[in-house]
């Protein structure tokens, strides 16, 4: 079902007649519910809505039904339908619509857009709920009109909120003011001193957090905290301290212990503007979790526990369930039927990382041989021996924990049992006692039967006229002298037992001779690329210890041979072509380093041309442009995947490339793509050679395929990544790295049960860098639960704004923008709205109630639908988005976490005696300083910004120049310079870049620089520059989404 | 008057040409019932130390449709200064430069000595010659050391401002560039792809932008010589290719057992031409293509790389289970056609154990005039000697190659020219020279002989069409001119006419006269060339049984005899030899494929129908001498007969060069008499024939295979198989002689043949 992808078929569409199409997603049991199955069938959204469902229809049928489009759109029209009711939207910019103000405008409208927000946001209040307080004209617009066109109303209005509304909104003003507002609200209902322990603990939190959306104006003052005592009566509520307990725990002394209906909030001082410290903050979130569970061994005995943060510091003991680090949930406790999983809509996936890096301080897999015959599997369900085995009838037989079938133990693996029924052997097993390990595979399991031969790395630079004049072959050649030195090998190894090759290529391509025996290097071209052969293979594919003279000889004469080169033309697929070709000679797998600077326009297979549209953006053929062209690439990632050849590719553009089809091969086989825009020697040079030596030295595994099993009652459906299928079940992927992460969905079948939970074992057959052939298993198991209290508070943000990134930027190739932006809010407003519907203690509906585990969910959700691919702004290349939307589909939970929040760090007011990095800032204008010095940093980009009133001593120090008048645009790395703060930044710097996945090229930013609106773009709290509501403003619009459906 | 045997050796010494009949028959009917066409063996580039080329052109014809050439046989009218053409009676003027032409002041080309002249076109574009290496690299190292030196040998013997280039392959092809400098550099295609000539220009990077507006038409050959980076001039590159010869390996592809290694020669061949094509189109050039095995992947290949099949043998041909056969033969004979279009030729040097499919590959060298060189092995003297001698020179010092031959074949009206039977392809120009008949390759009067050397000879068949009713004109002569253009190896085009006349007979009140012109060498020669043209397309046996009809029926026209009394026949002196030529052709492997492979037949033939007339003989029937303390060196029969125990044999069968001891010399010889200072004469017996075999092998190409055996030895079969099996196992004891020695074959004598020759002959029945 899931094949079927976002398909925009107009039973969706037409399923929203009333609202926005919201009942659509959240839809009845026949329906598809979670946003998730972009591909439910399509009737399922016209199924008429079911049982509770049918309020929210009804009261939605009885509003003017705007035109489900304009639902994140504001148009014109609407705005202009109540011109005398909502004088001039000034910044009415609003979600999705694009950016009409020029940035200038916007920035110094900054102030601004905050007041609006608490003024919209009362307003809607008052429009829903109350007629006593609102002014009339408010109350009828608001109450006609979906959201969507109260949203820029009421931005628009700034004189909207009655004054007796204010109070309700400011946030109380405590004693801790240093707090974050955030914090000093939750204080309030905490205040129960034993943070969560109180079950209406939990109703005032959620109030709190609601607070400063929809004041809950009928109850009077005080009223929008209002939970109510006993609001939350879930019994395992209280356990998760998470998210505002843990802010709790520091503040918590000095926090009066009052406040039970959080008064003293209302009673703060008569602030007008909503504080957005107020507002669940990730920085803070983060902050705690490394605070509670930072430093700590996490064990993993226990089923269905829920890891530290991502980001948290900490130590993983591999105790039967693999480390988080290579699999991590959405859930860790599955519900136990599908009606359960469809009513929460909560995604159940699993982000498995294969070959994750461990810290130094883990222990690395075992490696376990059972001989001959190969690993022991389970007969029917072909499990490999795992943790989960259950070994019956003295030890002779086992029953497998996947599919029940029992097995016989074969004779050599018999062991006695003790009293507990654990084999005697218990201990010794890696495969009886840890989740994760590794399996020498035998010949069956490998092509041909036979052994496979160590990988090579083919190194594949374009020689035409661009990449020879930007010096870029001069700078690959000289770097890879020294780079192949450092080929990654096996622990305990010498070398590599990696064979490197060479290619240059222009219209046609060279391969070159470089066998140990020869004096010089021979140069072989072919140019007949329309049937790509290799046409060498003793000499080809060389240690490049041995053949390191000739090596060096070739690495020389290459730039030198094209110095005047005037071939502009280059070609692409046959390149490919002819790697997966050498890979066929040499029987084996490797990697294709590929350096290519343009389109591929000579007359070959796969060449392209120009198909980039701006008009397309923002329609439903805008789709077009990151769907790959088909045929020649298709067929080329099949081939490559079968041959176990992993494509690399560097980028160069000096304009359009398509990287839509051109990143097609490494998107499927696992491989990586960079790309340096308008490339410079000077200040790219850098920036490109870290990113180069990250590729090559890497841990990487080849020729790979994986398969998930699950216990019975639920199997995986879908798979995001950088893989390729042939089948429904078997992922293949031509290499898989440590930063390459495959999101995997999960469906019922049946019910689960609460007693054996939910068991799932990916196996990943590899082939080593020596040329082993492996079998990696990694083990899970979750709990069930019939109890969606259980489900919720077992979420991981993290992992489900993962998982919806993936989705998301794979519906997008089938579905329109507006359609996915549309579902991902729904989906969010469903998972938020069956939480209160069912977990949260009853309390006003104006109150915003975030489960605790989930509570930054909307940041991320919000900021995702910002994100460059998603954000259908013709301003951004297509090309950008394209590659974003690449890179995206191949990440893990860290790296979508990053590139979603990115880190915001202050490093002028650093304690430059010590080591630690400073905390991170919440990604808003708001938190730069004029006198400043912030570094920002998503894992692909990095800026420093430099305010304009920075100190010059602080300029002194860090660039050795007087002042920030005197610094150019293009510096693009620190000058070293020895005195505390410049080490100090430069460390930092340097931790980061060390610490990513990918390179990232070091940007300074001046205040009101030209250069800050792409700075800007990451502030991902704010408004967003092409197009995207505010934190807050999206909040809003969840929320009343969520009270739409709970009415 | 001189005897016929001087004419004809004469006329074969001034124009290289041996007429079957030197007397005419008069009309159609007659000329059929000699049963032996007219017909010649023309030498176009005979070698002629006393002809030395005239620096002007030639004066032609003003006739559009005949443009024949002003020569002896032409009336002039000094006064007048008007020349009458011999071949269409056209009255021409003699050019401006003529103008002083008087009865004592003739120009060369009118005296009668210069019935052959040569002129040196001034004009026309030189361009220096071009050889193309094309190298098979799946060779055994022993084998490609051998060859790379021979390479390297030969560029020494090379003209210093020849292009050269290199073109090697194995499962793939390498086109190597010759003109950079630092890392070795060759383009290289698939084995396995068929390319067109443009697709490989365009892959090698020949074509220019299409701006340059010269569309289609070929670069002029400065352009190319500068573009083309693939054939350079030998003095440029002489260190640079050498070296890269030097460094040449083995083809690196490693080849699993029971295969054969995948050899791309298709491939290989097509990119040479392609690239000759594109970049030197109507200029000498020789491809010179060294395999070492059958081709075995790609288009053109012969067998497959399973060495579980075989390649082709006869049987499997004649069964029509040689798989690949057709699609191969087709594959280069396309190939071959356009290579001749563009007047290069292709040699082929084999040097295998086994077959290298020159059966299906033979129309490369045959439709250029190219040569095939077979052999065991290229470490062997024979292919070293015999690729030196390709080399070799003349004694003006010029190479004896001339390339882009285009023979034109002129006749007065009462023949025609039915076509030519020899290594040249037709250029189908139709005149009205041609027959309708056709007779080899017919149909045309010029033939494009893209690589000639002065023994290339062709046979050239006539018919006479003047009808049986309107007789020749008493004392009226026929007349036929042969016009050879040719680039000479000096670069220089020249153009060579040959025009030689016949007198008309009455055959029937002049049959003596006409049987005592018959030259019977040339007759058996050319009779010869029609059957092995047949037997490429015909079965061996249809090809014998019409060959021994054409003997019958001349028998029965010239025989004297009485009906039905064979005892009675007698020929005469002119036609005597004539029978036994035709025993021997029977037997020859040109028309017998038994014991030989397909490759081998291809080999011999492609030589036969090239060679002039005393090699062509040597073929048909070997030479044996023998060696004896009783006299002098002495040619004897070639008859089991004159094997003895006390003679030392030296038979040159062209293709071979068999020495044989008789036994007792043998014996003497194992006993090391030769050792002793008193036996110096016998030392002397056993040098003598290997000095005059040295003669022979100084000379000749190929070289031929030596061999040195004695009585018993296993390759005396050489020698038992070409002799008259006089004495065989059936008969020997009822001749009851003890000289010679038997040999064990059925087949029919000398003696047997003559003997049913006979019968048939008188018989009234036939």
């Amino acid at each position: 079902m899931s094949q079927q992808g976002y398909v925009a078929a107009p039973p969706y569409s037409q399923a929203q007649p009333g609202m926005g199409g919201y009942q659509g997603g959240y839809g009845d049991g026949s329906a598809q519910p979670l946003y998730g199955h972009y591909g439910g069938p399509p009737q399922a959204f016209a199924a008429p809505p079911a049982g509770m469902m049918k309020s929210p229809v009804s009261s939605a049928a009885g509003m003017p039904p705007p035109p489900a489009s304009n639902q994140y759109n504001p148009n014109v029209q609407q705005n202009g339908a109540h011109p005398q009711r909502y004088p001039a939207p000034p910044a009415a910019s609003a979600y999705g619509q694009p950016l009409q103000s020029p940035y200038n405008s916007m920035a110094s409208m900054a102030p601004p857009p905050a007041q609006q927000l608490t003024n919209q946001m009362s307003s809607m209040n008052l429009g829903n709920y109350g007629p006593m307080q609102s002014p009339p004209p408010a109350t009828s617009s608001v109450a006609q009109q979906p959201f969507q066109t109260s949203l820029p109303a009421g931005m628009g209005q700034p004189q909207m909120p009655p004054g007796p509304q204010s109070p309700h909104m400011s946030p109380p003003q405590s004693p801790l003011a240093s707090m974050p507002m955030a914090g000093q609200q939750m204080a309030g209902p905490p205040m129960a001193g034993q943070q969560m322990a109180g079950p209406q603990m939990a109703g005032q939190q959620m109030a709190g957090m609601g607070r400063p959306f929809p004041g809950p104006p009928p109850s009077g003052p005080g009223g929008f905290q209002q939970p109510g005592p006993g609001g939350f009566q879930q019994p395992g509520y209280p356990q998760q301290a998470g998210q505002f307990g843990g802010l709790m725990t520091g503040p918590q002394p000095g926090m009066p212990g009052g406040f039970p209906g959080a008064p003293g909030g209302l009673a703060g001082p008569p602030q007008k503007k909503l504080d957005p410290d107020s507002i669940p903050s990730i920085t803070q979130v983060i902050e705690d979790d490394q605070v509670k569970r930072g430093g700590q061994v996490y064990s993993t005995n226990v089923r269905g526990q829920v890891p530290p943060l991502v980001t948290t510091d900490f130590t993983v003991q591999d105790q039967g369930n693999a480390s988080p680090r290579f699999m991590r949930c959405t859930t860790y406790s599955l519900p136990c039927t599908a009606d359960l999983a469809k009513q929460c809509q909560v995604p159940l996936a699993c982000i498995i990382k294969p070959f994750a890096n461990l810290p130094k301080n883990e222990t690395p897999l075992y490696v376990v041989n059972h001989g001959e015959t190969g690993p022991i599997r389970c007969n029917r369900c072909k499990a490999y021996m795992c943790p989960y085995m259950q070994f019956i009838d003295g030890g002779r037989r086992y029953q497998c924990g996947f599919c029940n079938c029992v097995n016989e133990v074969p004779v050599f693996y018999f062991q006695h049992l003790d009293h507990m029924g654990r084999r005697a052997d218990f201990y010794e097993r890696p495969e009886l006692s840890l989740g994760s390990y590794e399996f020498v595979a035998t010949l069956d399991y490998c092509k041909n039967n036979k052994p496979p031969n160590p990988p090579a790395y083919v190194f594949m630079i374009d020689v035409s006229y661009n990449n020879i004049k930007s010096g870029l072959v001069k700078l690959i050649c000289d770097e890879l002298k020294t780079l192949l030195e450092n080929l990654p090998s096996e622990e305990g190894m010498e070398s590599s037992a990696i064979k490197v090759g060479f290619v240059t290529y222009n219209k046609v391509l060279h391969f070159y001779n470089v066998k140990s025996a020869l004096a010089q290097p021979q140069m072989m071209v072919v140019s007949d690329t329309a049937e790509m052969f290799v046409p060498l293979l003793d000499g080809f594919l060389v240690n490049y210890q041995d053949s390191r003279a000739v090596i060096y000889n070739l690495l020389d004469q290459i730039p030198d041979m094209f110095a005047d080169t005037n071939e502009s033309e280059t070609v692409f697929v046959p390149v490919i072509q002819a790697g997966v070709e050498a890979f066929k000679a040499a029987e084996c797998s490797g990697k294709l380093f590929i350096f290519q600077s343009s389109m591929p326009t000579a007359e070959a297979p796969g060449k392209l041309k120009n198909r980039d549209d701006k008009k397309l953006v923002n329609t439903d053929k805008e789709k077009t442009l990151f769907q790959p062209q088909k045929g020649v690439y298709e067929q080329l990632s099949k081939e490559c995947v079968a041959q176990g050849c992993c494509v690399d590719l560097f980028l160069f553009p000096s304009q359009y490339m398509d990287i839509a089809t051109m990143a097609d091969v490494p998107s499927h086989t696992g491989g990586s793509v960079y790309k340096y825009n308008n490339f410079q020697v000077e200040t790219d040079g850098e920036h490109f050679l870290r990113d180069l030596r990250k590729d090559v030295q890497k841990s990487i595994g080849f020729d790979a395929i994986m398969r998930v099993r699950t216990s019975t009652g639920f199997r995986a459906t879908e798979f995001f990544g950088a893989v390729h299928m042939n089948n429904t079940t078997d992922i293949e992927m031509a290499a898989v790295d440590c930063n390459n992460a495959l999101t995997v969905e999960f469906k019922h079948d049946d019910t689960l049960s609460e007693e054996t939970g939910a068991l799932m074992q990916c196996a990943l057959l590899y082939t080593t860098i020596n040329g082993q052939r492996r079998l990696r298993v990694h083990n899970l198991s979750l709990n069930c639960s019939l109890q969606l209290s259980e489900l919720y508070k077992s979420c991981e943000t993290d992992s489900l704004i993962n998982f919806f990134a993936k989705s998301a930027c794979r519906a997008m190739l089938n579905q329109p923008l507006k359609n996915v932006r549309e579902i991902l809010v729904n989906q969010t407003a469903h998972m938020l709205a069956c939480y209160r519907k069912n977990c949260a203690s009853p309390s006003a509906a104006s109150q915003l109630i975030l489960p605790d585990a989930m509570k930054v969910f909307p940041v991320y959700m919000n900021s995702l639908m910002k994100t460059a691919p998603m954000v259908g702004s013709t301003e951004l290349s297509t090309d950008d988005r394209a590659h974003q939307r690449l890179l995206i589909m191949g990440m893990g939970v860290e790296d979508t976490r990053l590139l979603l929040y990115p880190r915001l760090t202050p490093l002028h007011n650093m304690d430059v005696s010590t080591e630690t990095v400073p905390a991170p800032l919440r990604c808003s204008e708001e938190r730069l300083t004029d006198a400043g010095m912030f570094l920002l940093e998503n894992g692909h980009s990095m800026f420093l910004w430099l305010g304009q009133a920075i100190p010059p001593d602080l300029i002194q120090s860090i660039f050795n120049l007087p002042s920030l008048a005197h610094l150019h645009g293009h510096v693009c790395a620190l000058p070293e310079l020895d005195n505390p703060l410049s080490n100090k930044v430069r460390s930092i710097i340097n931790g980061l870049i060390e610490e990513r996945p990918h390179s990232m090229k070091l940007h300074i930013v001046r205040q009101k620089d030209k250069p800050e609106m792409v700075f800007r773009q990451f502030l991902v709290e704010d408004k967003g520059l092409h197009g995207g509501a505010s934190y807050m403003d999206f909040l809003c619009y969840v929320h009343r989404e969520i009270r739409q459906l709970l009415t | 008057m001189a005897s016929y045997q001087e004419f004809i050796q004469q006329n074969e010494d001034r124009d290289g040409v041996r007429f079957s009949w030197n007397l005419w028959p008069s009309s159609r009917l007659e000329a059929t019932r000699l049963v032996v066409p007219v017909s010649c063996l023309f030498t176009p580039l005979k070698e002629r130390p006393d002809l030395p080329p005239v620096q002007y052109e030639p004066v032609l014809c003003s006739r559009a449709n005949c443009k024949a050439v002003l020569n002896p046989l032409c009336q002039v009218d000094f006064r007048a200064k008007i020349w009458a053409c011999n071949f269409c009676f056209q009255r021409n003027p003699f050019p401006p430069s003529y103008a002083g032409i008087s009865d004592v002041n003739q120009p060369a080309e009118l005296m009668p000595q210069f019935s052959t002249i040569e002129y040196i076109v001034q004009r026309a574009p030189t361009a220096p010659l071009i050889f193309l290496y094309v190298v098979d690299t799946c060779l055994e190292e022993e084998d490609l050391q051998a060859l790379k030196e021979s390479l390297q040998m030969s560029l020494s013997l090379l003209p210093p401002n020849a292009l050269v280039g290199l073109i090697t392959f194995g499962r793939m092809v390498q086109v190597h560039e010759l003109s950079c400098e630092g890392i070795a550099k060759s383009y290289v295609f698939r084995g396995t792809k068929d390319l067109s000539s443009k697709q490989i220009q365009e892959l090698l990077g020949l074509t220019k932008p299409a701006a340059s507006g010269q569309q289609g038409r070929p670069l002029a050959p400065e352009d190319a010589a500068a573009s083309c980076r693939f054939l350079q001039p030998v003095h440029r590159v002489d260190m640079n290719l050498t070296d890269l010869l030097g460094e040449l390996q083995r083809d690196p592809w490693p080849v699993p057992q029971g295969k054969r290694p995948l050899r791309s020669t298709g491939v290989a061949l097509t990119v040479a031409v392609g690239l000759l094509e594109g970049t030197f189109p109507n200029t000498g050039a020789r491809v010179m293509l060294f395999i070492g095995g059958p081709p075995t992947q790609g288009p053109g290949m012969v067998v497959g790389d399973e060495l579980k099949n075989p390649i082709r043998s006869w049987h499997d041909i004649q069964k029509d289970n040689a798989r690949h056969l057709k699609k191969a033969t087709k594959y280069y004979e396309a190939m071959a056609n356009r290579s001749a279009v563009n007047g290069h030729c292709i040699d082929i040097y084999a040097c295998a154990l086994d077959q290298t499919g020159l059966l299906e590959m033979k129309c490369l060298s045959n439709l250029t005039g190219g040569h095939i060189v077979m052999g065991d092995s290229f470490n062997t003297s024979l292919f070293k000697q015999t690729f030196q001698r390709v080399f070799s020179k003349d004694f003006n010092g010029d190479f004896r190659m001339a390339f882009g031959g285009v023979l034109e074949v002129k006749t007065s009206r009462e023949v025609k020219v039915c076509g030519t039977i020899g290594p040249c392809v037709s250029l189908n120009s139709k005149s009205s020279c041609v027959s309708e008949t056709e007779m080899g390759i017919g149909g045309t009067s010029q033939w494009k002989v893209c690589g000639l050397n002065p023994s290339t000879t062709l046979g050239i068949y006539f018919e006479v069409v003047n009808q049986h009713n309107a007789p020749v004109p008493q004392g009226g002569r026929g007349a036929v001119q042969f016009v050879t253009q040719y680039q000479h190896s000096s670069t220089q085009r020249r153009i060579r006419v040959t025009t030689i006349a016949r007198n008309w007979a009455d055959a029937q009140s002049q049959i003596q006269h006409i049987e005592s012109s018959f030259d019977q060498e040339a007759a058996a020669v050319l009779m010869a060339r029609l059957g092995v043209f047949r037997a490429e397309s015909e079965e061996g046996p249809d090809v014998l049984r019409w060959l021994d009809r054409q003997l019958i029926r001349l028998c029965q026209k010239f025989g004297q005899f009485n009906k039905d009394d064979p005892t009675s026949f007698k020929l005469s002196e002119s036609l005597s030899l004539y029978p036994q030529f035709m025993f021997h052709l029977r037997r020859s492997p040109f028309l017998q494929v038994f014991n030989n492979s397909p490759d081998e037949s291809s080999y011999y033939r492609h030589h036969f129908v090239r060679q002039d007339l005393t090699q062509s003989l040597i073929m048909i029937q070997p030479i044996l001498y023998s060696y004896s303390f009783h006299g002098p060196p002495e040619p004897v029969l070639l008859d089991s007969s004159s094997i003895l125990p006390d003679r030392i044999l030296l038979m040159d069968t062209f293709f071979q060069l068999v020495i044989y001891h008789g036994e007792t010399i043998a014996q003497w010889r194992k006993a090391g008499y030769q050792e002793m200072a008193e036996y110096e004469n016998f030392k002397q017996l056993l040098l003598a024939p290997l000095d005059d075999a040295q003669e022979i092998l100084q000379t000749r190409f190929p070289m031929p295979r030596y061999v040195d055996t004695e009585h018993g030895g296993s390759q005396a079969r050489f020698l038992l198989s070409k002799v008259n099996p006089s004495q065989t196992h059936n008969n020997i004891f009822a001749w009851g002689q003890e000289a010679g020695s038997p040999i064990l074959t059925d087949d029919v004598s000398l003696q047997v043949f003559m003997d049913h020759l006979k019968k048939l002959a008188v018989s009234s029945s036939t």
